[in-house]
Order: structure tokens, then sequence, then C-alpha cells
């Protein structure tokens, strides 16, 4: 099983390594989104922290849309999906291999991301690194979890694109909430340390009940019933 | 594993449209059944089926003794499928392609034998999105032989195929007949298929109007799909 998700997964690696699509779409429109609200928000050359904490988990939300509609893309194109799933290997690792590869391209950008709230709104985010790592990796995972098994179950659809937003937002609110509390309670002049851990534990309940649920609801939602 | 798939009064609906409406047919191992039809007339959706790929609506379809409703990891595992698409990934080598999907299948070792006998030696480390229509058909069909099908089943894999190409698909699926695997042809090149078939369907508004096997291939298919189709 786990061989068979590392396989899935390193198709999807050595497919962006030589592309670059979809982390340099995400980058460039989280970066974007980053530089905009940089102009709304920044005042006397800082942002306050609930500031900050929302325009990282959008730009996160909103870049990591158009990641999951490209990784899908790419089972689409020449109708892959359909040979994955005829192969006898387990759904679970075919699911689980997409959803990691998800994971590694939104982590990708989360650094840069990240970064880049440092150096535009002077965010002190490396001081608790440990708990902001803690949020944005379960945070990642729970959103790749849903927006995966969405964005593929969506397949052919038209309008696909619009649909995955209109269909993965309302489910991933609780995920965008517990991310940007937690980061904001981090960001405060004192850090509410409490609370963030409160969040991360949230976030990891989460991704226990979603990725469940999604490993159980792939296989009847993806392939097709009649 | 099975040496014949049994189809019984197998009917699919989408929405209002039914694209199947009570098919009954036998494969059986050592035979190519040249599936023939009209535009519409249900073949893909026979073969979507057979591939378990789709459920049927209603009637059954069974591989020996195992049903349909039971397709499993292993069932799956001895089927294979030249479609439309070509199943393939654009920006993996042809060589990585079948790397990829023989561990899929959970074997390993065979991608360059695959790669010959479809005659992809020099195009094997190229990506596929370099291929051209009738290299990839080739290369689809190496990927459908991967797990060492029981059924393997064709859709229209003539296409794109130059004359060189033609010739070496009807050679290695007569070699796959005489081999003892299952084969179904989807194909409108009834001279191509006439070579090859030892059985032959004709689907007609998602019914069976023609279902014949013989020991010899089929002399004449254009006759047989003048009458029928």
């Amino acid at each position: 099983m786990l061989r068979l998700v590392g396989l899935v997964l390193w198709k999807d690696l050595v497919v962006e390594w030589r592309t670059r699509e979809i982390v340099s779409t995400m980058l460039f429109f989280a970066v974007i989104v980053m530089l905009i609200f940089s102009f709304a928000f920044l005042s006397e050359g800082r942002a306050s922290g609930d500031a900050v904490a929302g325009i990282l988990w959008t730009a996160i939300a909103f870049s990591g849309t158009l990641g999951l509609s490209r990784a899908a893309d790419r089972e689409r194109d020449g109708d892959a999906l359909r040979a994955l799933l005829l192969s006898p290997a387990p759904r679970a690792a075919l699911y689980l291999g997409k959803t990691a590869g998800i994971v590694i391209f939104m982590l990708a950008t989360e650094l840069v991301v990240a970064a880049l709230s440092t150096v535009l709104f002077g965010a002190a985010l490396s001081a608790h690194a440990a708990e902001l790592s803690g949020l944005l990796l379960l945070g990642t995972i729970g959103y790749a979890a849903i927006g995966g098994l969405f964005s593929l179950m969506l397949g052919r659809a038209r309008s696909r694109d619009v649909l995955l937003a209109v269909v993965l937002y309302p489910i991933i609110v609780p995920v965008i909430i517990a991310g940007s509390k937690g980061t904001s309670s981090l960001l405060e002049s004192i850090p509410d340390l409490a609370a963030a851990r409160y969040w991360i534990k949230f976030l990891a309940v989460f991704d226990i009940v979603f990725v469940t649920l999604a490993l159980w609801a792939f296989e009847p939602l993806i392939v097709e019933r009649g | 594993m099975f040496d014949h798939v049994t189809v019984e009064g197998v009917t699919k609906v989408y929405g209002r449209q039914r694209a199947l409406g009570g098919v009954s047919l036998r494969l059986e191992a050592g035979r190519l059944c040249a599936l023939l039809g009209p535009n519409g007339a249900g073949k893909s959706t026979l073969l979507g089926i057979l591939s378990t790929l789709l459920r049927p609506t209603g009637g059954e379809v069974r591989f020996g003794s195992v049903q349909h409703r039971q397709a499993g990891r292993t069932l799956r595992g001895a089927i294979g499928l030249v479609a439309h698409e070509s199943f393939l990934y654009g920006d993996l080598t042809g060589r990585e392609n079948l790397r990829f999907f023989e561990r899929l299948y959970g074997g390993g070792g065979r991608a360059q034998t695959l790669l010959s006998r479809v005659g992809l030696d020099e195009a094997a480390d190229r990506p596929v999105r370099t291929y051209s229509r009738g290299m990839q058909q080739r290369l689809a069909l190496a990927r459908a032989l991967c797990g060492q099908p029981r059924l393997l089943l064709l859709d229209e894999p003539f296409t794109g195929l130059d004359s060189s190409g033609v010739a070496a698909l009807r050679t290695l699926l007569a070699e796959l007949r005489d081999g003892g695997v299952i084969l179904m042809l989807v194909t409108h090149d009834l001279a191509a298929a006439a070579e090859l078939a030892n059985h032959v369907v004709v689907l007609r508004r998602g019914k069976v109007a023609f279902d014949h096997a013989q020991s010899a291939p089929f002399a004449r298919l254009d006759e047989v799909y003048a009458a029928h189709a």
C-alpha cells in the first residue's frame, strides 16, 4: 500500500519537476493576493496580527484551489485517471498518493508566502516556527484531503473549476478559521500559545475525520456507478 | 483466473437515454471478438462495462465465476483496456509510463520487452507528448499489456497507426488470441478486423443484431456488417 502511495506521489513529483506548472501558478497567484492585500492593510509598514493571519490563509486557500484544479487536470489529460482506476492498485493508495502530492505543492507555496508575510507585513512568523508549521501542515492536509477528492470527483464536469470552489469552500471553512485563528494568536504582541495549540489539535481532529471520510468516499464517488 | 466472460441481458441507461438494451453474449479464451456497429450502437458502453469502469443498470456480467459487482483488485488486474484516450502521462517518457503502470500492476522488468514489442525502442526515452498519435496508440497498447491481461479490450486500436503499425498490431493481436487471451476489438476498420476475428458481434441501437463464432477468421466482415448493422 505505502509503496503504491509513493509510486503515485513519485509520478506527480517527477511531472511537476519537469513542468513546474502547479507550484509556479500557485506561487504567482498567492504573491499577487499578498501584494494586493498589502496595499489595503499596511499601516506605517506593519499590519495587525489578525490581518496578516487572514491574508496568509486567504492566499493559501485561493492558490490551493488552483493547484487542486491543475493536479486533477493531469489525470484528465489522456484520461489517465481511468487507467489508475482500472489497475489493481487499491483506490485508497491512488487517493493518498494524489493527496500527498497536493500537500507538498501547497507546502512549497506556503513557505514562500510565509516568508513574504514577514517581508511585507513585518510579521514575526519565525518566533514560533514549530506552532506555525503545525498549523500550516495540518491545515494543508485537511484542505488537500477534501480538495483532492472533490477535484477528482468533478472529473469532466463542465465549469468544474467554478464547481470546485463552490463545493470546497463551505467544507474547508473550519480549516481556514482554525488556521487563521491559530496564526493570529501567534502574532499577538504577547503570543497566546495555548490558543495556537488548541487550534492545532482542532485541525488534527478535522484531518483524522475528513481523511477517513475521503478514503471511504473516494471509490463510490470517483468510480462510475451508473 | 477466468477463461470466458458471460454477458447476460445487460442494460445501461444514462438518464432517459438507453445505451444498451439487453445485451447477451459470451467471450472465450483464444477468440478475438470483433464488436461492430454504427456510431451510438453502444459499443464503447459495453467495453466500459466489461472493463469494470462502468456498472450495468441491469443484467449480469461474469468473468468466469466472478460477478461484475464483486470485481476486485485481482479481477481488475486481469483486464487490459485500450480506449479512445491514451491513458498516458504526456510529461513522462514512454519508458517511465510503462514502468509506472507495471508497478501499479505489481510487476516490473517488462517495460523494455513491451517497448520493443510495439516498436518504440528508439522513442522510449522521449516525453510522450512529443509522440505522434500512432506512437501514442502503440504505447497505449503496451500499457494495456502491463498486467498480462486475460481479457484485452480494444476500442479503435488501429486509429492513427501507419501501415507498418497496423501490420504489427495485427501480428500482436493474433499472437495474443492464439495464446489464449480473450480479446474484444471495437473497430470500423473491417478489413483489419477480418483477418483476426473468429467471433463477430454486431450491435444495433444497444441490442445484439448478429452474434456468430467460427474456427477461422471471417473472410468478408463487410458483408456481415452491411447485412446487420
